[in-house]
């Protein structure tokens, strides 16, 4: 479903009377030390890409320890002739760090309902689709049938609706869940630190959140309504989830909603500073993007083609070698494929994005179509054909 | 010469190469193994964790397995991880490792120390990865380890031994066997942590990435006894500044 940000094909935009303050906090949102927040922020605004040359981009690459203005620099348009060799060095960062292992998972969607009205999402509650929420039953059933394809991760996820989907219901699911899996990821509402101090009790160690876009106004014309139009309190959710006592945290912006290059070096930023505030804490990205409409690069010179993407995810490798990166089935199998041999650390598989999807019948319409509809079995095997290692499960809960 | 073992928690080895076996495709882990002779091998216990792909069915039958607590953040995790590798048949050798920190995976030598304490009582035979300090060398020979397994260089990084001068001193001064551990990227740099009395060297990254993963492993072999019978040997003088008269202050001397 996910498309262009505006106009969007089968999305009517709704008018939102009395917009809410997008920088004020709503009674029962935790505030945190802004400060890192501030520095990501401070960066992005800062941050020029068109300010680079050859010159920075190979100093770049010569660096041993890549400093924030060579991650500025390598993901600026003057890399783009340098990407056959930023793909080389990534692979041998990748190497060195994780050897030949990529980790397996799938998400797993508990409900479709959501509160939020964000004009690009097939999952905003103005749209018209068949919205479902899984009972106990159901997920056990769900997560049967994905355990039996030899899946040891599973990734959690709800729309974002804390009324039907509240933080007793998800710690239900993560409870079930370690029945069945080694490793619990949720990406889900953001929520307070203690609330995420309960679900790590429940068992989840990794929380996922995507910021969508760090540009503020950006942010504010494209979520109209709900909780999430709050742009402060998204952008400190990893932090509060580790404060919660978290072991990781996944960092991502919807890469072509504003100018991917800047939302991209804000991603990192937010990443590397966090990591910096909690040495502990294990980081990782993901890398979505809004897909271009073919042959559309002269209309919009800010679309995110498969090379603009390679060489975000190299930039992320570069910069911090021993982040976690993820490229999820949005992306075709024949870059997943060759993306884990140069940069990836993780891949979905055997991936439904609707509600009910893996052990029977479907109850909920899907958030975006997948383009990469492989079984476990068939990614695991691509892997070894590559020399790659498929791992299901790195991972101990203490 | 007679013949050269040494011992750990009650067992006998010929073999002075611990082999990690994380970072490779499963199937290369059994030549990598027999091809480097390795006696024990290093497995993390969250890797083992897993039902349908368990490194330990990859690892020959006959070798000393020693699992590590990679992952654990404190010496409570680490603790309850060492426990759980015994319930899970790996025998009684572990290997502490506690990182807080993501980023170098630099050990912290203070919680290791407490859960070597912790371990050692529960009859654990322990071998601590530790950032190659003295004091805490000591304290880990109190706190009852059975060796200690100073980092060359940051793990992963195969650059050698950098801590060079700091090794020297714990191989000096420490008793129970010095594992010079982390850092090891090339069969000459085993050699040479050998070379200095080193008691045994364990590499990982750099076999497991080589581009022929069997062979590289045999270099190390190789290198790891090469190092060895030159200490047994007693290493020849080396100058350090170009050729020396026999005597240069002392040769006025009469009668």
């Amino acid at each position: 479903m996910e498309q262009n940000t505006q106009p969007m094909e089968g999305v009517t935009v709704v008018e939102v009377k009395n917009k809410i303050d997008p920088t004020v906090y709503l009674p029962g949102m935790e505030q945190i030390d802004p400060t890192v927040r501030e520095q990501v922020t401070a960066a992005r605004d800062r941050y020029r890409a068109d300010a680079y040359t050859a010159r920075d981009v190979r100093a770049a690459l010569d660096a041993e320890r890549r400093s924030p203005e060579d991650f500025a620099a390598l993901l600026s348009p003057a890399a783009a002739p340098f990407l056959e060799e930023m793909a080389q060095k990534a692979r041998a960062e990748k190497r060195r760090y994780f050897g030949d292992n990529i980790s397996l998972f799938t998400p797993i969607y508990l409900a479709n309902y959501c509160e939020n009205y964000c004009i690009y999402c097939g999952f905003n509650c103005h749209n018209h689709i068949r919205r479902a929420k899984l009972d106990p039953a159901g997920i056990e059933r769900e997560m049967e049938a994905i355990a039996k394809t030899g899946l040891e991760e599973i990734l959690i996820l709800t729309g974002e609706s804390r009324s039907m989907s509240n933080v007793e219901y998800i710690g239900e699911a993560c409870r079930i869940a370690r029945n069945y899996f080694k490793t619990i990821g949720i990406e889900v509402y953001p929520m307070n630190s203690s609330e995420y101090a309960y679900l790590h009790e429940c068992g989840v160690d990794y929380v996922t959140v995507f910021q969508e876009t760090y540009h503020l106004e950006r942010y504010e014309q494209l979520h109209l309504a709900g909780h999430k139009r709050i742009f402060p309190y998204r952008l400190e959710t990893q932090e509060r989830a580790l404060l919660g006592g978290m072991r990781g945290v996944a960092f991502a912006a919807l890469l072509g909603l504003d100018d991917f290059r800047s939302d991209a070096f804000a991603t990192g930023m937010h990443a590397y500073l966090l990591q910096r505030k909690y040495p502990h804490a294990e980081i990782s990205f993901s890398c979505p993007r809004l897909r271009p409409i073919i042959n559309n690069d002269k209309i919009n010179p800010k679309d995110v083609h498969e090379r603009q993407l390679l060489q975000i995810l190299c930039a992320y490798r570069l910069f911090l070698p021993f982040a976690g990166l993820t490229v999820s089935t949005r992306e075709r199998a024949g870059f997943r494929d060759h993306a884990a041999g140069i940069a990836a650390t993780k891949l979905s598989a055997g991936v439904s994005t609707g509600v009910g999807g893996h052990g029977g019948e479907e109850q909920g319409d899907d958030q975006f179509e997948i383009a990469d509809g492989r079984s476990v079995q068939e990614v695991a095997a691509a892997l070894r054909e590559r020399g790659l290692q498929p791992v299901m499960n790195d991972y101990v809960y203490v | 010469m007679t013949q050269d073992t040494w011992s750990l928690g009650g067992h006998t080895f010929t073999s002075r190469f611990i082999l990690g076996s994380g970072k490779y495709s499963l199937d290369l882990i059994r030549a990598a193994v027999e091809h480097a002779g390795a006696q024990i091998v290093t497995l993390a216990l969250r890797r083992a964790n897993s039902e349908t792909d368990s490194i330990l069915d990859h690892i020959p039958a006959g070798v000393t397995l020693l699992p590590n607590t990679s992952g654990a953040r404190n010496a409570e995790e680490a603790v309850r991880i060492a426990r759980l590798a015994r319930e899970c048949g790996c025998g009684d050798f572990v290997k502490i490792e506690i990182m807080r920190d993501s980023k170098y995976l630099l050990p912290d030598n203070f919680e290791t120390i407490r859960a070597t304490e912790i371990l050692a009582k529960e009859g654990f035979v322990v071998m601590p990865y530790m950032y190659p300090d003295l004091n805490v060398a000591r304290d880990l020979v109190n706190a009852g380890a059975a060796c200690v397994m100073p980092l060359g260089a940051p793990i992963g990084s195969n650059k050698g031994l950098a801590t060079r001068e700091f090794l020297r001193i714990l191989i000096d001064e420490i008793e129970l066997p010095v594992i010079v551990d982390a850092g090891i990227g090339r069969p000459s740099q085993a050699c040479e942590a050998m070379e200095m009395g080193a008691a045994a060297v364990m590499a990982n990254t750099a076999i497991a990435t080589a581009g022929d993963v069997p062979q590289m492993a045999e270099a190390f072999r190789h290198a790891v006894e090469a190092g060895r019978l030159a200490y047994r040997s007693g290493l020849g003088r080396v100058l350090e500044h170009g050729a020396a008269a026999s005597s240069p202050l002392t040769g006025f001397l009469q009668d």
